[in-house]
């Protein structure tokens, strides 16, 4: 894991070069006449682990989503491990080649099994053979502790459950970063929990993750910056500590207060 | 009614159940096309598909068999009885399909779509792998419905002169005198065939219901 520079707030922020996983430059992004997202500048580096956070409707899943292309922007540049995008479906392909992503609602394929959600883009994308989609999908489904449910269906399977393999379905594609939309929202309270212990260990290994998530035990643990967005602008950015015990902005006090005490 | 009207009345139902296999045969290639068509994002797809729905399902069908019937040859094309039935009920069988299969495509939840697309799944891929198998049993109680219409509509093919179930049946009535008999048997025969289809329909529905959609 590369050590963060300084924070965007206290100036521009140097990284070393080809250190730099993700960068968006002023981002514009409208639903209609909604203006989504309001000039976004970040640049996540290599093994860095962002928590992204802020009230419904401020823009947070649309930030992340605009990063693989699911939403297209209307302006400003985004460079995904050195692949600039655009609407070309040949740019669109190298980014979410590199970039897996999790949903809030898992979004398995019902009617498939495990093993087939999880090697189906392997060998559609990457052309590999179904012995060699199946090694890599048993090696995911083992690091996300469900090895032994390869042959079920996902409804046979509890939310966190699901939630895993969507992991594993994610990391079968080798991406060199994870997206992650409110991964633990879904679930039932005592799911969360292996949810997280299992974003907690990828990113002991080095993933490069963006987390929307209000899990903010999760932000302590594992984020390098937390950052807060609010309709539709990143307002503060910090590294967890100081992002908790000090916030700067009136709107990011009122936000943790809301969510910190019940 | 001797053995010989009921073996005529049999070999007429015959004719219904292969007209009706080749109306649904036919409809199924072409209903995937206009369904296809239908939710494909060009305006050069979907608006043919959209016209072709609206003027099958807002016609007659025993206009259409008449066209076929009598329009086709004027066109040149010189197709027997049976073939020019067949080909009205493939086009009105394609619009009625491609219709119940568009709605069950755009009832696949859009997450779906979505996770195959951040997987960097292709169109091909993502309707081909993803989304035909889900929308294909989302729309099985629909599409089995459609089958029992389809049978009883080819006894409209009776019009153009095409010995099937219900023309047989004006025949032998004819011969013997008996219309309540004669129409009670081919009553009998239609419903041999349209009610096991019918309850076979009501159990995906049911199952589906329950979730069970395995």
């Amino acid at each position: 894991m590369l050590t963060r520079t300084a924070s965007r707030n206290d100036g521009t922020a140097q990284r070393p070069a080809g250190g730099l996983m993700i960068e968006m430059r002023q981002v514009e992004k409208y639903y209609g006449t909604f203006h989504a997202l309001k000039s976004i500048d970040l640049t996540v580096a290599k093994g860095e682990k962002i928590v992204l956070c802020g009230p419904s409707g401020s823009g947070k899943s649309t930030l992340i989503r605009c990063i693989n292309h699911l939403e297209a922007i209307e302006s400003g540049e985004i460079v995904v491990a050195g692949h600039r995008l655009s609407d070309s479906q040949k740019a669109v392909d190298a980014v979410r080649r590199e970039v897996g992503m999790v949903f809030q609602q898992f979004n398995l394929f019902p009617h498939k099994t495990v093993l087939e959600n999880c090697i189906l883009a392997p060998m559609r994308v990457r052309k590999l053979s179904r012995a060699d989609a199946e090694a890599t999908a048993h090696k995911y489904l083992e690091r996300v502790r469900i090895g032994n449910q390869a042959q079920k269906y996902p409804a046979q399977l509890s939310g966190g459950q699901q939630q895993r393999v969507a992991i594993a379905r994610a990391l079968c594609m080798e991406p060199k970063a994870m997206l992650f939309d409110e991964p633990t929202s879904a679930l039932d309270p005592e799911m969360v929990k292996e949810v997280l212990d299992t974003m907690i260990s990828l990113a002991h290994d080095g993933m490069t993750m963006i987390c929307v998530t209000h899990e903010m035990g999760f932000a302590r643990q594992v984020a390098d910056r937390v950052i807060f967005m609010a309709e539709g602008r990143i307002v503060e950015e910090n590294d967890p500590e100081t992002f908790f015990r000090s916030p700067k902005h009136e709107r990011t006090r009122a936000f943790l207060g809301e969510i910190l005490t019940h | 009614m001797g053995i010989l009207q009921f073996t005529y009345l049999l070999h007429g139902l015959l004719w219904t159940a292969f007209l009706t296999a080749i109306g649904f045969a036919g409809g199924i290639a072409g209903g995937v096309i206009i369904a296809l068509m239908r939710v494909s994002a060009s305006p050069w797809l979907r608006i043919p598909a959209i016209c072709w729905i609206g003027l099958f399902q807002g016609t007659p069908l025993l206009m259409q068999l008449f066209v076929a019937y009598f329009g086709l040859p004027l066109l040149g094309f010189n197709l027997p009885a049976w073939g020019a039935v067949a080909v009205a009920l493939t086009a009105n069988a394609s619009a009625f399909l491609g219709e119940i299969w568009r709605g069950a495509i755009q009832a696949v939840p859009p997450g779906q779509s979505e996770a195959a697309r951040a997987l960097g799944l292709h169109a091909r891929s993502r309707m081909i792998d993803v989304i035909m198998p889900q929308a294909f049993k989302l729309s099985l109680p629909a599409t089995v419905g459609f089958l029992v219409q389809l049978l009883k509509g080819t006894s409209l093919a009776a019009i153009v002169g095409f010995i099937e179930l219900t023309r047989a049946g004006t025949i032998v009535s004819n011969q013997i005198y008996k219309p309540l008999l004669v129409f009670g048997v081919v009553g009998a025969m239609y419903f041999a065939l349209c009610w096991p289809l019918s309850l076979w329909g009501r159990r995906i529905e049911r199952r589906m219901a329950a979730g069970l959609t395995k």
